[in-house]
């Protein structure tokens, strides 16, 4: 879950590192006074959740209060990107003698975190990790050994920083590494953290990306943040598609029947088991195939949340088959999850041997499923097939494919 | 009404047992019998929910409760 600017720089805030005295406005008259407490010149900035705030004139600057207000006065009413904005933040326009770039976010393909910093903040880091690669410093490290100011030090120091930046800037990258571990975050980032005349560091601008699964353990911070329990906070808002598959999976507390995300092909899936969703999903889009839907089904769902989901899914316009695959199962009965899928397709009128294009779940029970999938003529391998090679044969089957 | 894959049945002697219709309900771990005032019914909802566990054939007196896997044309019994 994402987390607009002004609460990501309150979570810095939190953590011991520095930020500048902003304040949080939802309407012209709390900017004012935002702006007569900081008393200076001022940066007003639209607080949504999408970029390209600059561009699209959810930035302004301000000398004096007055402008302040009104600038605040017309960002609030300017949608970004279909946007409306949370409210603006009012910061105090720092005087910089650098900008620099500190982060840490998460790398799937390592499954550790990785601290990154450039020399060359204010800018995308994809950018200068494009351009200038010998710009960016970044140092995995691990999520079980204590951390040590040394691998921060030598992420900036691969940037080419010495002296006192190097020496100031090291806690805070360690501060943020630890407040990345301590608050289950995806990303965490500042940029720019900027350096004053004076030789001090303050945060300027922050993202923070909470895993969604750990927002129960951060129930305080949430609360103090006033981030409702309603609030997605998801990239897009949930499709009805998407909600109707919440639904299924809160019909009763047995198993995963659910988490499902809308795409716009034709091969509807139902697929799960300990990252087999993922593969899987991936594995179509390999073989050419247009998924339908992602989804996660496991933990051994009841037969009505499986065929829930399966009706869900056969049901999306554009959908013409689906396919029913998952990586070995040990905790998931396969004949129940069977059981789900073929009745769905009964259910709706469908011959379950021309709509379910292949079923692929090897484990506990399957000899029983493949009973049940006998006697309605429907597909299915065992795992002696690999989920690459169920996926051809279920992209194959879809007449649109390649 | 049988369900899709599964349907129960019961002796009528079994049927109208005041102490099996509650052991029955409390033995089946996805509700497919309810005792309604000392006699078992069967809940047709839950039919297709069946684990196989057996655990009603069990409890039941021999011959009194058949489970029938409709794919397969066996059952579960004693």
């Amino acid at each position: 879950m994402r987390f607009f600017e002004y609460e990501a720089r309150e979570i810095v805030k939190q953590a011991g590192i520095p930020v500048t005295d902003f304040g949080f406005a939802t309407s012209a008259d709390q900017a004012r006074e935002i702006a007569e407490r900081i008393d200076g010149a001022t940066v007003i900035k639209s607080q949504v959740l999408t970029g390209g705030r600059m561009k699209a004139g959810g930035v302004q600057f301000a000398e004096t209060v007055d402008e302040a207000a009104e600038h605040a006065e017309a960002i609030l009413k300017l949608e970004i990107n279909d946007h409306v904005p949370r409210g603006v933040l009012v910061d105090p326009r720092a005087e910089l003698e650098h900008e620099y770039y500190a982060g840490v976010v998460w790398d799937g393909i390592r499954k550790q975190p990785v601290m990154l910093f450039s020399d060359m903040g204010g800018i995308d880091i994809e950018e200068v990790a494009e351009k200038h690669p010998d710009h960016v410093g970044r140092a995995h490290f691990s999520t079980l050994r204590p951390l040590s100011d040394f691998q921060a030090k030598e992420v900036i120091a691969a940037t080419g920083v010495t002296g006192r930046p190097l020496t100031r800037i090291t806690p805070i990258l360690t501060r943020l590494a630890e407040l990345f571990l301590e608050r289950d975050m995806t990303l965490a980032e500042i940029n720019p953290l900027g350096e004053l005349a004076d030789g001090s560091f303050v945060a300027l601008d922050a993202h923070m990306d909470m895993e969604t699964e750990a927002r129960p353990r951060h129930k305080k911070l949430l609360e103090d943040l006033g981030v409702g329990s309603e609030e997605t906070r998801q990239a897009r808002e949930s499709t009805e598609f998407e909600l109707a598959g919440e639904e299924v999976d809160a019909m009763d507390h047995r198993g995963v029947a659910g988490n499902v995300t809308e795409f716009d092909g034709n091969l509807g899936l139902v697929i799960g088991a300990g990252g087999g969703s993922l593969t899987l999903f991936d594995a179509v889009r390999a073989h050419g195939g247009d998924p339908a839907n992602y989804c996660e089904i496991g933990g051994n769902p009841s037969v009505r949340k499986a065929a829930g989901l399966a009706k869900l899914v056969l049901e999306k316009p554009g959908v013409d088959k689906i396919a029913v695959m998952m990586s070995i199962v040990s905790n998931t009965r396969v004949d129940i999850v069977a059981r789900g899928v073929v009745k769905a397709c009964l259910e709706l009128g469908y011959d379950p041997a021309e709509k379910i294009a292949i079923f692929r779940v090897p484990g506990a029970w399957e000899e029983e499923g493949f009973k049940i999938l006998d006697h309605y003529g429907v597909e299915y391998t065992d795992r002696s097939v690999s989920m690459h090679e169920a996926a051809r044969r279920a992209v194959e089957k879809i007449p649109s494919s390649a | 009404m049988a369900g899709t894959f599964i349907d129960v049945e019961l002796t009528d002697e079994a049927r109208d047992d005041a102490q099996l219709a509650q052991e029955l309900e409390d033995t089946c771990p996805v509700d497919i019998f309810a005792n309604r005032e000392g006699r078992t019914e069967i809940v047709e909802e839950n039919l297709d929910e069946c684990v196989l566990c057996e655990m009603c054939v069990v409890a039941a007196p021999p011959g009194a409760v058949r489970v029938l896997k409709l794919y397969d044309d066996t059952s579960l019994e004693r």
